[in-house]
């Protein structure tokens, strides 16, 4: 495996001091609608081809509802799983396919039904196959979607429960925030994950195709813009991961990728096929962006005025 | 006095069709893997049937199957009745030939017929009626010979206006086309190759020898499409008005799609319980 001298691949949160890079995998893969045991099976294959490519992906990223297919209606609560079983599953697809003596990041999309209730969910797991070096398999955190999506084609808030928090948490590979597509089409969330220390955002995504009257699909334009602006306002990596395939006439965008702090985008994948893109996040980037760029930190410095205001604003005063 | 140079937008143009305007080569990619995946990942079929008018709706329509499927996947059945222009067999004809896709000819003149003569009476629209619900007897029975779906050829402006008969035309499961204004499909027809003697002819139902959709309407297809991109949008017809369209083109236009909301959905079912289906119990077409 090609690495720099002196970097330091995960075994904890990067504070300083050590550079932290890594090699992130998005796979935009078609799932079978509501076949969870078939796509989960999908997944593990996947896993298998990691354990092939050099270098070996550190952590590998899947779409919004990868287990099911997004757009179920009712069927939701047929396939919605706990968040245990569904990392007992994964495990189990990497202990059986995964590369030996190796652990592996998981970002995936699910809904899942938690509580007593049903939710648009992202998991963030590390998976364990032999020996790896101290690794240990466990769920890192879960996110419900913030910004569940219910006008025109999309209906999601009839179905599911909406997210009440935006957080960021340690991995192996430096502190990360987990969003699901609406919930980044609000640059509030970016903002306030990466206040709360994040350094990689993953974002995965369902997003319909739709307007074909400019260079790209319509919706893939908005994505375009979107992205890279909050990688480069706020200095982090971004890592999307889009669902493709057609469920029921509506095709989704797929286009995957990876951006830098600075905006640029490092690889991105095709929007109808299927594919698994690949680069390598160093977080050494972050740090150096945020100094030439200190965006992120003038919103810290304000955050008491933003405050006040979104206060004000939350109370209409002006809307009587 | 310096005067600055001012920099203006330009006014509205209601008669601009840059909102309809596609790209082509995009839309092309996008309904080649629309039709490979509703085809074959979804329903596994590997064949499609497509009932060839003439016309450009099915002509377009077997351009993209044998281009997502391949041509010898394609099967294009042209259903003439007697009136039916011998011009529309032959452009069937050519764009089977131009394919290289296998086509075969079902004259229902006779299934029509011996209903008809029941129905000595029948209304030019109850025939033509009688003709598109028995074009879609045959064009399902053949796809079933053929172990092959059927593929819809109805366009947006088409559907919005209610031109069609209620679950004969718009029966196939699967349509590439139904999502596209007519002004937008001759675009797409243009960039696929489809001869432009299909693509410039006044398009025609042809149940009634001379008629032209644009004379049954009354109204061009592109000064339709221009008011029903912005009624679809949700602008308001007095929005309409002021934006600088024809009050009449806007009343016509609106009227048809008003009266035709029924035809765009599945019947009518009596609510009874908390589970009705498609009301409670919902469940996606791919479920």
């Amino acid at each position: 495996m090609l690495e720099p001298v002196g970097v330091r691949r995960g075994s904890g949160p990067a504070r300083g001091g050590t550079s932290v890079a890594f090699r992130v995998a998005a796979a935009q893969i078609k799932p079978r609608k509501a076949e969870v045991e078939h796509n989960l099976r999908r997944v593990g294959d996947v896993f298998a081809q990691a354990t092939d490519m050099d270098p070996c992906p550190d952590v590998l990223v899947f779409p919004e509802t990868v287990l099911s297919g997004y757009f179920l209606e009712g069927g939701v609560r047929d396939v919605a799983e706990s968040r245990e079983r569904v990392f007992e599953a994964l495990q189990r697809q990497y202990e059986a396919r995964g590369r030996p003596d190796s652990a592996l990041d998981v970002v995936l999309g699910f809904y899942e039904l938690r509580d007593g209730r049903y939710y648009n969910a992202a998991l963030y797991a590390t998976l364990v196959r032999g020996d790896a070096g101290g690794a240990v398999p466990c769920i890192r955190h879960v996110h419900h979607k913030f910004y569940p999506p219910t006008y025109g084609v999309f209906d999601e808030k009839r179905f599911v429960a909406r997210g009440r928090a935006l957080e960021a948490f340690d991995t192996r590979f430096g502190r990360a925030a987990l969003l699901i597509c609406e919930d980044v089409w609000h640059s509030i969330t970016a903002a306030i994950v990466a206040l709360k220390g994040a350094q990689v955002l993953y974002v995965i995504s369902a997003s319909p195709g739709r307007d074909f009257g400019g260079q790209v699909v319509g919706n893939l334009a908005r994505w375009r813009l979107l992205l890279p602006g909050l990688a480069e306002e706020h200095s982090v990596f971004v890592v999307y991961s889009g669902l493709v395939g057609f469920e029921g006439g509506k095709g989704f965008t797929g286009t995957s990728r990876v951006i830098d702090p600075w905006g640029r985008v490092l690889a991105e994948g095709p929007d109808t096929e299927e594919c698994l893109i690949a680069a390598t996040v160093d977080l050494d980037e972050v740090a150096i962006a945020r100094a030439s760029s200190p965006l992120l930190a003038d919103l810290e410095a304000t955050l008491g005025d933003l405050v006040l205001e979104l206060d004000a604003v939350a109370r209409k005063p002006y809307r009587t | 006095m310096e005067t600055l140079p001012v920099v203006a937008a330009p006014a509205f143009d209601p008669e601009d069709d840059a909102n309809l305007a596609v790209n082509a080569p995009l839309l092309e990619r996008w309904l080649i893997a629309f039709l490979r995946d509703e085809v074959g990942r979804r329903r596994g079929f590997a064949r499609v049937v497509v009932g060839l008018s003439g016309g450009v709706d099915s002509s377009l329509t077997a351009y993209l199957c044998a281009a997502a499927l391949g041509p010898e996947n394609v099967h294009g059945i042209r259903m003439p009745y007697r009136t039916s222009s011998e011009q529309s067999l032959e452009h069937a004809r050519l764009v089977a030939d131009a394919l290289g896709i296998a086509c075969s000819t079902v004259d229902i003149s006779a299934a029509v017929d011996g209903y008809l003569n029941l129905e000595p009476d029948a209304s030019g629209r109850r025939r033509g009626n009688a003709m598109a619900r028995t074009r879609m007897i045959v064009l399902f029975d053949q796809s079933e010979k053929l172990r092959a779906l059927p593929v819809g050829t109805g366009n947006k402006t088409e559907r919005l206006f209610g031109y069609f008969t209620w679950h004969a035309d718009d029966s196939p499961p699967v349509n590439p086309l139904g999502d596209l204004y007519k002004t937008q499909v001759w675009a797409l027809a243009r960039h696929m190759g489809v001869p432009e003697v299909i693509v410039s002819k006044p398009a025609s139902a042809d149940l009634i020898v001379g008629q032209t959709d644009e004379s049954d309407f009354g109204i061009s297809y592109a000064r339709a499409d221009r008011i029903l991109y912005y009624l679809l949008q949700g602008y308001p017809e007095r929005k309409l008005l002021e934006m600088g369209f024809p009050a009449a083109d806007v009343r016509l236009v609106k009227g048809k799609v008003d009266a035709t909301h029924w035809k765009r959905h599945m019947p009518t079912t009596a609510m009874l319980s908390a589970t009705s289906i498609n009301d409670f119990y919902l469940r996606p077409v791919d479920y």
